[in-house]
């Protein structure tokens, strides 16, 4: 076969135009690649199933787009651990060549991935709530629509306090960071309006039976609790057991709706606070409740709702960058700028660390109102609006101080 | 006083569900060499299963005494499939023993994972022991005063099958000298599937009866192989010398709450080998 001259001129001109086509053109029809980093093995998988219930259900409702662009969705199970997160971070990165990382679950695993994310430039939208990295350590890279691990506190802190009137508050959580930035914040709010904590508690992150700890608790007024995962149940059991009555306060973790179905009468009173409610009646809540319902038949709480809404900030983020996700400073910068009223847990914008600003609810645990066919419920008595993770602090003042720790704020006399 | 009160009682409680866990771990090890790295397991497929017979998941409900006994057979009758499918081959050989229960205690708690999901299933008390007994101050919870008693029923239930059965007389012959034993006619083989069917039963049924008090949830395995390991190696009535140094330890030295528990086990392992209580090993 013979090829005339012009003909193959012409064509080889097509194919470099085609090459060197703005990459504009290209993005437009290519894949969105978000990568899902969860935990769906070992003890941290009931939040990680969650996780994952959270961004199908996005990924449902709005069949499978972002931003005008079509979504491949791969998710990886960390197994909860720092170097499985690590590793889990590479591949999505590398070989699966995601634009966008939602996840992990946990701080410690945040804290392993977060140098590795900076340097690959990967946005990253994370759950865990390990403070520093949006505070004195921030990551250009990271941005986090849930709460840092004392931003839910302050304002209990600040009801137990002014609400509750307590004067003296017996703290005990895990001993780990997150329990100890959790514990920091409601102090260092409990004491702004009076109160005094008395002493504090870490059992080890396993303990199967709390009664030791709970015979402790004495020569307070009430109680603070930080438990994660399924510690809360075993924690209010064992308290209940013991035959206390102080009232008992706690985070997002704590009295998490996903653990309603799973409490007894023991979490009768149990007041939390939280940055998701499921008893928000906004159609941004129905929505995503109705959703979970009918795609995994399971009641959701502060987990899937966490991701749902990093999913929604990633949507609103391609669409406010034109739907272009390579140059990934542009696309971070847009993501930054994302402010949203309709999602789960009501309005929600950023602060210039990347850090949400939005409501806490504070609820009561009890029958009165429950749905789905649950028993129990939470029902909210008082909502704090524009929640920074500095509260009511300047942000100056606020990161003059060290990091929440297990001995900061210190115990004073009280 | 209140404080001392209720924790020497939660101590022999929590001695108590060692004892009924690390009884069949005992007997498996005595009697077969097997280090069962899937202890844990059963304790956990045993809640999960007596919670779900009792929750009435599938179509009817059990009480609560029938759910655990029901799962302890359930387990039982898995565990003797799985010794003589797979540790039956390995006879002898203790690292390869060790590597395939753990493999199997892995996939048990991912199965597990699989059928009840990562929420924890919390266990209600019996029909009628939820209340408190009163002494001085202290509220004790009748239910953890029952699972004393339960413990102390199996310790004596084991003591007379060991002791004065014949079926006791062979696992005993077995453990001094399973050689010996099989000269004499006994079919060792058949009595090393009884007693591990036997032990993982025990172990299952320890899981219901401690479901009140620990719930079930995923990592629970994981969270009680190391107390059994513990109270096996301390040997005699290890099993309470644990429970009061669990929680002690716990209350009065949080800070070291495994270096308090795991203290004891080297201690014994170096000094003592033969146990506490035991005798010179020939």
């Amino acid at each position: 076969m013979r090829i005339h001259r012009r003909a193959l001129l012409k064509g080889a001109a097509a194919a470099g135009l085609a090459v060197a086509a703005p990459a504009v053109l290209r993005a437009q029809g290519a894949l969105f690649r978000l990568g899902l980093l969860t935990v769906k093995s070992g003890p941290l998988a009931q939040g990680g199933i969650q996780m994952e219930q959270g961004a199908l259900t996005f990924l449902k409702e709005r069949n499978y787009m972002m931003g005008g662009r079509k979504v491949d969705f791969v998710s990886a199970d960390t197994g909860g651990n720092p170097a499985g997160a690590k590793t889990k971070a590479q591949e999505l990165v590398e070989r699966d060549k995601v634009d966008v990382i939602v996840g992990p679950l946990a701080a410690f695993e945040l804290y392993a991935i977060s140098d590795y994310v900076r340097e690959q430039r990967m946005p990253t939208l994370s759950l865990a709530a390990a403070d520093n990295l949006t505070q004195r350590q921030p990551n250009p890279f990271l941005l986090r629509a849930s709460a840092t691990s004392s931003q839910s506190m302050h304002p209990i802190g600040h009801y137990a306090a002014t609400e509750l009137k307590l004067k003296r508050a017996f703290c005990i959580t895990e001993d780990f960071a997150f329990g100890y930035e959790q514990m920091g914040g409601f102090q260092a709010a409990f004491q702004k309006d009076g109160g005094c904590v008395v002493n504090k508690l870490w059992p080890p992150l396993s303990t199967p039976d709390y009664t030791p700890y709970v015979a402790q608790i004495a020569d307070c007024d009430g109680v603070c609790q930080g438990f994660a995962g399924s510690n809360p149940l075993r924690f209010m059991k064992a308290y209940a057991s013991a035959g206390l009555k102080y009232p008992v306060v706690t985070g997002s973790t704590g009295g998490d709706d996903a653990l309603l179905k799973s409490y007894g009468e023991e979490a009768i009173g149990l007041i939390s606070c939280s940055p998701y409610t499921l008893d928000l009646e906004t159609d941004g809540n129905k929505r995503f409740v109705d959703g979970i319902m009918k795609n995994h038949n399971t009641i959701p709480g502060f987990y899937a709702a966490g991701i749902y809404i990093n999913c929604q900030v990633v949507d609103a983020g391609l669409k406010a960058a034109n739907g272009q996700s390579e140059d990934k400073e542009k696309f971070m910068a847009a993501l930054k700028t994302v402010s949203l009223t309709d999602t789960p847990r009501g309005p929600i914008k950023f602060d210039h660390l990347g850090n949400v600003v939005g409501t806490s609810y504070v609820r009561r645990c009890g029958t009165e109102g429950a749905k789905y066919g649950l028993k129990l419920w939470n029902k909210t008595i008082k909502t704090y609006e524009n929640v920074s993770q500095f509260w009511t602090w300047p942000e100056q003042e606020f990161l003059a101080h060290p990091v929440y720790s297990r001995d900061y704020p210190p115990l004073t006399k009280c | 006083m209140t404080f001392w009160v209720l924790l020497t009682v939660n101590s022999v409680t929590f001695g108590g569900l060692l004892f009924l866990l690390s009884a069949g771990f005992s007997l498996i090890f005595g009697l077969m060499r097997i280090p069962n790295l899937t202890h844990g397991s059963m304790f956990m497929a045993g809640a999960y299963l007596g919670a779900t017979l009792l929750a009435g998941q599938l179509g009817f409900s059990l009480n609560f005494w029938l759910a655990a006994v029901v799962a302890a057979l359930a387990v039982a009758a898995l565990s003797a499939l799985m010794e003589r499918v797979l540790l039956r081959r390995l006879a002898g050989q203790q690292l390869a023993q060790v590597l395939v229960t753990l493999g199997v205690s892995l996939m048990v708690a991912d199965i597990c994972l699989m059928v009840w999901g990562g929420d924890p299933i919390s266990v209600d008390n019996p029909p009628g022991l939820g209340g408190f007994v009163r002494i001085g101050a202290a509220a004790l919870p009748l239910y953890r005063m029952a699972v004393i008693v339960i413990a102390a029923v199996f310790a004596i239930g084991l003591w007379l099958m060991l002791e004065r059965t014949r079926l006791g007389a062979m696992i005993r012959a077995g453990v001094d000298d399973p050689d010996m034993a099989r000269v004499v006619g006994i079919r060792v083989s058949r009595l090393f599937t009884i007693v591990f069917a036997l032990g993982a039963g025990l172990a299952a049924f320890a899981g219901m009866i401690g479901g009140p008090i620990l719930s079930v949830y995923p990592g629970l395995d994981q969270d009680m192989l190391p107390l059994a390991l513990v109270v096996v190696i301390l040997g005699g009535t290890g099993s309470i010398i644990i429970g009061f140094i669990y929680n002690f330890g716990q209350a009065l030295l949080p800070e070291l709450a495994y270096f308090v528990l795991f203290l004891p086990m080297v201690l014994v392992l170096v000094l003592r080998p033969q146990g506490l209580f035991g005798g010179q090993v020939l």
